[in-house]
């Protein structure tokens, strides 16, 4: 997988799904694969579903397995990359929740049975996906399934004990924890399959799901609550009303992360100008931003920063535009120091004229700043940026160990120019570097 | 400012709002709303009023407090959605006129008023929601809600198109958010049930909990725009440091852009390719840069091969800008703005209808904005001396449809001339010839 270094997104060749798995994975896999057996088989022999009361059973399982399918279906792809189920969620969560229908009296559904309703609903609802040839989703599936069998696990007993009839205070305060509980359990597994996949620290991944996540799930812990206590004034027909709300919800944040896709694919398109133009060599900008970002994950850098990285890394070298004629070879790391800065201050002038990058402008400005001795001292970003922009120089699109181990000996011999912890993330990034198809 | 004609329109809205709560008081003779829960939707009203998220454009702010008045449709009646919708008056945000506070509230009244009415004569019935009544709720209170967001679109309509002219929703850009904005709101409308429904457990406190999903989709829309936004400056700066080797040619892109969205919308493209075209006559002469600095800045007549590197710019161009998620008409338009009607033109020399429409319509906005520049080699040409160039061109370079629309454009929407270009002192090597120009063709040495 050569491009799942940047910021996670998926190289575009495929690759068939079991090359992908891991252990955390399967591990993942395997904890939901048992749990939903054991809601199957457990649900199969329920003789109350075969009893004469059986509607008090199956309305509710279609209506909240219905939403769930539809949830699934209507899933949203979140920046870098990842894709939640919010509509689903809350109605698996709901529905684990549930207290009780005008109709049919308290929810009288056993834990198993609200997994085993999830599996399907959210197994109906990824059809579609499938069949159009996008991925699957199977560890966000499994991921919600375990979140929604933890809560449920704890919550069933507590309602047909008979706990949290009145007053609603007391069943909204169990069930605001218990939301919370369950998102927890979502964003855990989320961070460790993506600390997993694109190689960062699990804290540090940890910090960038809650910053991602949090108001998502803060609208889906509060819309599980809402349809909780609506459903129990006026039936399930709530949730058909509920849909549309969430769906203009979903929608607004559906469009927010098409704008930053957007956003991102055009800087990268456009930092190409400087590759047309000849400035530089062909696949310069990409390959240096793609090191760059790899090198900063390893250095334990947050996706915010990460993502100014990545704009800087690709924008490094746009103040050569303003020069008259390229630099022959284009390799800066060859000019005097002089004109380094001259082409830095310019490619920052140019990243603050848009008003809004000003720290991509630092990041670029400081680049040609040597690592140590220099007052003030550089930003990380900017170390990372000028050890990658040499190494991608001296060793380009080739990867040739020699060529590489030389260029970073060569760094290695220079602890002022370029900082060692950088160089020593760079190494590793380096090893691990198969063939590009660029 | 408000015009007099907005005023009187303002004080009809009034005095029918007025009319209409006398007509719905008769009918509800003894019905009297409970205090405590008015005044909690009231608040909700405000504060969801006071907290608006723009939407694509500064003007166009959308807020959901519809799902307030619509709760007190169910829960309170027709004259307490009315009170509800009133609060506006008092609304918190300061930078209101008399006038525009005078509206909204009378506006707001009326919605809820004539929401209420329709929930009535439907037979919805007033009050906490029953459980056996889910299907008599649900109807009434889906026409409801279709009413108040008709009523409040078209009175907001009325009050912008006497106020800043027709042709105003265009030019904000109101058009295509307009979408957007009526299924937000029938959306969030049918939270007006979902409180309802939450009000014989929790009451008030139903309030605070709606609120909370309400504010992330706030923060979400907001989150939209600012990136929007700042997608747009970007984009600029990047185009702009792209015309940095050419002074004259500052700005080109630019208003080509502004010329084409002009011509689209006189063409009435929809929203979605207007939006796409607007980035194509951005982008069209990036590949200029893939052209040797010395073949653009060279005097006197071409080699063949050199007048061959400058056909290619369009190619270029659509290598940098290929990856971009664009529609891909705006990639046509970029590739194909230097074809000629009669066949002549480059890369490909499409004729007539061939040539894919963006292209068109870039190719007319390029030529102009080059004849009204000035160039080292010659003045700017006057608008209507550029006019004439475009009639005279039209049929043989450009497409006599699009060059209609465009001085028909012209005529309404202002044209920015660039700036007198006075190069910098410092600055000694400008372009000598511009293949844009149609009054001075490139010299071609022919062997």
């Amino acid at each position: 997988m050569t491009g799942s270094t940047m910021t996670g997104r998926q190289a575009p060749e495929r690759i068939a799904y079991w090359q992908a798995l891991d252990s955390g994975r399967l591990l993942l896999m395997a904890v939901a694969a048992m749990l939903v057996t054991a809601a199957f088989a457990a649900t199969a022999v329920d003789a109350n579903l075969h009893s004469r009361q059986h509607a008090i059973y199956w309305a509710p399982a279609l209506a909240f397995g219905g939403f769930i399918a539809f949830g699934e279906l209507l899933r949203l792809a979140l920046p870098g990359g990842r894709e939640a189920a919010p509509i689903a969620m809350v109605g698996a969560m709901s529905y684990a929740l549930l207290l009780a229908l005008p109709r049919h009296g308290v929810g009288r559904q056993s834990a198993l049975l609200v997994i085993a309703v999830a599996a399907v609903g959210m197994t109906v609802g990824a059809l579609p996906h499938i069949a159009a040839g996008r991925p699957a989703g199977i560890a966000g599936i499994c991921a919600r399934i375990v979140a929604v069998a933890c809560v449920a696990a704890i919550f069933r007993p507590l309602v047909s004990a008979g706990f949290v009839r009145r007053p609603w205070e007391l069943a909204f305060a169990i069930m605001v924890l218990l939301v919370f509980f369950g998102w927890l359990i979502d964003t855990v597994i989320a961070a460790l399959i993506r600390a997993d996949d694109v190689g960062a620290r699990f804290a540090v991944a940890m910090l960038d799901e809650i910053r991602l996540q949090w108001p998502l799930g803060l609208a889906v812990g509060a819309s599980v609550i809402i349809t909780v206590f609506s459903t129990k004034t006026l039936g399930l027909g709530v949730l058909a009303v509920f849909a549309g709300p969430l769906l203009v919800t979903q929608v607004a944040f559906r469009r927010y992360a098409g704008i930053r896709a957007t956003y991102l694919q055009t800087v990268r398109s456009l930092a190409r100008v400087t590759e047309v133009a000849g400035y530089v060599e062909t696949g310069h900008s990409r390959r240096v931003s793609r090191l760059a970002v790899s090198v900063g994950r390893g250095l334990g850098m947050t996706e915010p920063d990460l993502l100014a990285l990545e704009y800087a890394a690709l924008m490094h070298d746009i103040g050569q535009l303003s020069l008259r004629d390229p630099i022959p070879g284009g390799a800066t790391v060859l000019v005097s120091p002089a004109d380094q800065d001259r082409i830095a201050e310019l490619g920052a002038d140019v990243i603050r004229e848009a008003g809004v990058l000003d720290f991509v402008a630092d990041l670029v400005r400081c680049q040609s700043w040597p690592a140590h001795g220099h007052d003030p001292a550089p930003p990380l970003g900017s170390m990372i940026i000028r050890a990658a922009n040499a190494f991608d120089d001296m060793v380009g699109g080739s990867t040739d160990r020699d060529r590489s181990a030389a260029a970073l000996d060569h760094m290695r011999f220079d602890p002022i120019e370029y900082d060692a912890r950088v160089v020593d993330a760079l190494a590793e990034v380096a090893g691990r570097r198969v063939p590009s198809r660029l | 400012m408000v015009s007099r004609a907005a005023w009187l329109y303002i004080v009809l809205v009034v005095l029918a709002t007025g009319a209409m709560v006398e007509v719905a008081h008769k009918t509800q003779a003894g019905f009297h709303p409970r205090l405590l829960d008015l005044v909690v939707l009231q608040i909700l009203f405000l504060v969801c009023n006071s907290a608006k998220t723009p939407l694509t454009s500064r003007q166009t702010k959308w807020s959901p407090s519809s799902a307030a008045t619509l709760a007190a449709v169910v829960l309170l009646g027709p004259v307490a959605a009315a009170l509800v919708g009133a609060t506006s008056l008092i609304s918190p945000r300061r930078q209101l006129l008399v006038a525009e506070r005078l509206f909204n509230g009378a506006m707001h009244a009326l919605c809820g008023l004539a929401a209420g009415l329709t929930y009535v004569a439907l037979k919805g019935p007033v009050g906490l929601p029953q459980p056996t009544k889910f299907w008599p709720i649900v109807i009434a209170f889906a026409a409801a809600a279709a009413v108040h967001v008709l009523a409040n679109h078209t009175l907001i309509w009325g009050v912008y198109r006497l106020n800043r002219g027709s042709g105003m929703l265009r030019r904000e850009g109101l058009e295509s958010s307009l979408l957007l904005l009526l299924a937000s709101d029938l959306g969030y409308a049918c939270l007006g049930l979902v409180i309802a429904a939450l009000w014989p457990i929790m009451n008030w406190f139903s309030a605070v909990l709606v609120l909370v999903p309400l504010f992330v989709a706030r923060w979400a829309m907001g989150q939209f725009a600012e990136q929007q936004r700042a997608y747009a400056a970007t984009m600029n700066a990047l185009c702009q440091a792209v015309e940095t080797k050419d002074y004259y040619t500052r700005g080109h892109g630019d208003r080509v852009s502004r010329g084409a969205v002009m011509i689209a919308r006189q063409i009435r493209m929809n929203s979605g390719r207007t939006e796409a075209i607007r980035f194509a006559g951005m982008l069209h002469d990036v590949g200029k840069l893939g052209v040797p600095t010395q073949v653009l800045q060279k005097t006197g007549a071409l080699t063949e091969d050199e007048y061959a590197a400058i056909q290619l710019h369009p190619m270029r161009g659509l290598e940098i800008v290929r990856e971009i998620g664009f529609l891909y008409e705006a990639l046509n338009g970029i590739m194909h703005h230097h074809e000629r009607i009669d066949g002549r033109g480059y890369p490909m020399g499409l004729a007539g209808h061939e040539i894919p429409e963006f292209a068109r319509v870039i190719a007319v906005a390029d030529a102009f904005d080059s004849m009204t520049s000035t160039r080292s080699y010659r003045e700017a040409k006057s608008i209507e001396l550029a006019i004439g160039e475009l009639r005279r061109g039209a049929g043989s370079q450009f497409d006599p449809l699009i060059v209609e629309a465009f001085i028909a454009a012209l005529e309404v929407t202002e044209w920015t001339l660039p700036g007198p270009a006075t190069a910098p002192a410092d600055l000694t090597v400008v372009t000598v010839q511009d293949h844009d120009d149609p009054t001075a063709p490139l010299q071609v040495v022919i062997p």
